[in-house]
């Protein structure tokens, strides 16, 4: 089934009745070339491009509950490459491209919506941080302008430009930052995926993992044995509990991230605004909700909510920035569970058993990477060579020391990102 | 999220710092090894459910705080003192 103009009009004329599923519902196979763990964002664009890009379509997503119903449907859906370290600067970089072309390639309505990032700075030094950063992203290709403070008025004139605290000295836009319709983009994804013959697989659990002699033979499930030579873990906050099946432990923590969104209103917010002094981000979804953010709540929790001290932060700081926010009204709230890495930057690599590889570490950052991370973890599986944007993103640069991603600066430990 | 200080008492989540899991007051031997080290500062179980984490209480008597708790269902089970020397 492909979407056209003339298709839409057709069945918006005769009651949208011609419209089937998506994706076929297959029984597992006693047997796959590859077997994904994990039906979210990352499996499925993994899955997508091994088809895609290496040709490889015997192969199986599995899913322990819905596709897309973990972390892709729970985030505040921003996409940017504002990153500064080689090792992640062109990884998001490279992501941001597919981004670009994601929606002709799926044949895919993802609103892709590149309405700009803005990272807001307080200080002279936080200046020169910033100038440096737009330097370092300009230097990787993409773009980056630095505001001044009238140039960040005419952007966002609604923000508290005087406050005590945090006075407003500028920004630096990315004009090529933006958001985009999260479940749309898992959507997509699936249906690109199981049209190339990939089998998706839903209420599919995975309760061991099979290995021989250190060879991946195999994945149990709770709908039955499945042999595979080849198993991606790619399961975001769970990435521990899974690992553990192959005898693993990562230096991965899971955390709780927040998110909040208002009652729908008139256009008020055009960019994603950051506010880094505050942990807070916000920005508007096209239904017209306020989509907003903070931090972590700071302990290991798998509870996908958070509590309330982080809520407080999180309203304080949009208050502090943009008063006109206590006018609207907080529609709900949720936590996702966060992968938290010791530096802070992703994995993506192979493990110590053969044909069993790993995809894990996004912290709170998943979901732009997801056209990239799947490009790169299917080029990591169907050559065994790791792709050359993600060589930084390597499992064992904890163990050795060498290649530690520490984006912010604060430290390669477990409580600093 | 309350956290039973042996010390002050109930007290609020934000009064605490928190380090990470309890597995950090098993510091190897400095000539323990490469791996050693690698499992003490990096890797991790990270249970889904029970678990021990450590927490400082920061913002009230100062003691480190051994607290075991669920991580599914945020319940705060108990907590100890890291070392009884803190009482003082």
């Amino acid at each position: 089934m492909r979407f056209s103009g003339l298709r839409i009009l057709k069945e918006g004329l005769t009651g949208n009745t011609g419209w089937g599923p998506h994706w076929r519902d297959p029984a597992p196979k006693d047997e796959y070339d590859i077997v994904i763990i994990g039906g979210g964002g990352h499996g499925l664009s993994t899955a997508y491009y091994l088809a895609r890009n290496h040709g490889i379509t015997n192969v199986a997503v599995l899913e322990k509950g819905y596709l897309g119903g973990g972390n892709v449907g729970r985030n505040t859906t921003i996409v940017r490459a504002n990153y500064f370290l080689p090792g992640n600067s062109e990884f998001y970089s490279h992501s941001l491209k597919l981004w670009e072309g994601l929606e002709a390639d799926l044949n895919y309505n993802v609103m892709h919506s590149q309405r700009g990032l803005i990272n807001l700075f307080h200080s002279d030094g936080q200046r020169d941080a910033f100038v440096r950063r737009g330097n370092a992203m300009i230097n990787q290709g993409d773009d980056a302008i630095l505001l001044d403070r009238d140039g960040v008025r005419k952007h966002l004139p609604y923000l508290d430009f005087d406050n005590v605290r945090f006075p407003v000295y500028g920004g630096l836009l990315h004009p090529r930052g933006g958001t985009a319709r999260h479940d749309a983009v898992a959507w997509g994804y699936a249906r690109g995926a199981d049209t190339r013959g990939v089998d998706l697989i839903q209420n599919c659990e995975v309760t061991g993992i099979d290995i021989e002699d250190g060879v991946v033979k195999g994945v149990q499930t709770t709908r039955g044995a499945i042999r595979a030579k080849k198993v991606g873990m790619i399961v975001a906050g769970r990435s521990g509990q899974v690992a553990a099946m192959a005898g693993m432990r990562l230096p991965i923590e899971s955390h709780v991230l927040q998110a909040f969104v208002t009652e729908g209103l008139k256009p008020c917010i055009d960019h994603v605004v950051s506010f880094g002094m505050g942990h807070f981000y916000i920005s508007q979804s096209d239904k017209g909700g306020l989509v907003f953010g903070g931090d972590i709540d700071f302990y290991a929790s798998y509870a996908a909510r958070g509590n309330l001290p982080m809520k407080e932060h999180v309203m304080e700081a949009a208050m502090t920035l943009m008063p006109m926010i206590g006018k609207a009204r907080v529609l709900r709230s949720w936590g996702g569970i966060m992968d938290m890495s010791v530096d802070g930057s992703p994995i993506i690599d192979r493990t110590h058993v053969d044909g069993l590889y790993v995809n894990c570490g996004w912290n709170y950052g998943g979901f732009k990477a997801v056209p990239a991370s799947g490009w790169c973890m299917a080029h990591l599986m169907a050559t065994d060579q790791p792709h050359e944007v993600a060589t930084g993103f390597r499992l064992d640069r904890f163990r050795t020391g060498r290649g530690i991603l520490d984006e912010e600066g604060t430290g390669s430990q477990h409580n600093l990102h | 999220m309350r956290i039973p200080c042996p010390i002050c008492g109930p007290r609020d989540r934000r009064e605490f710092y928190y380090q990470g899991h309890a597995v950090m007051l098993e510091r190897p031997a400095a000539e323990a090894g490469e791996a050693a080290w690698d499992g003490y500062l990096h890797l991790r179980e990270n249970p889904a459910g029970q678990t021990q984490d450590l927490w400082y209480h920061e913002a009230g008597c100062g003691a480190w705080l051994k607290v075991t708790r669920d991580t599914v269902t945020h319940d705060v089970l108990r907590a100890e003192l890291v070392e009884a020397g803190h009482a003082d």
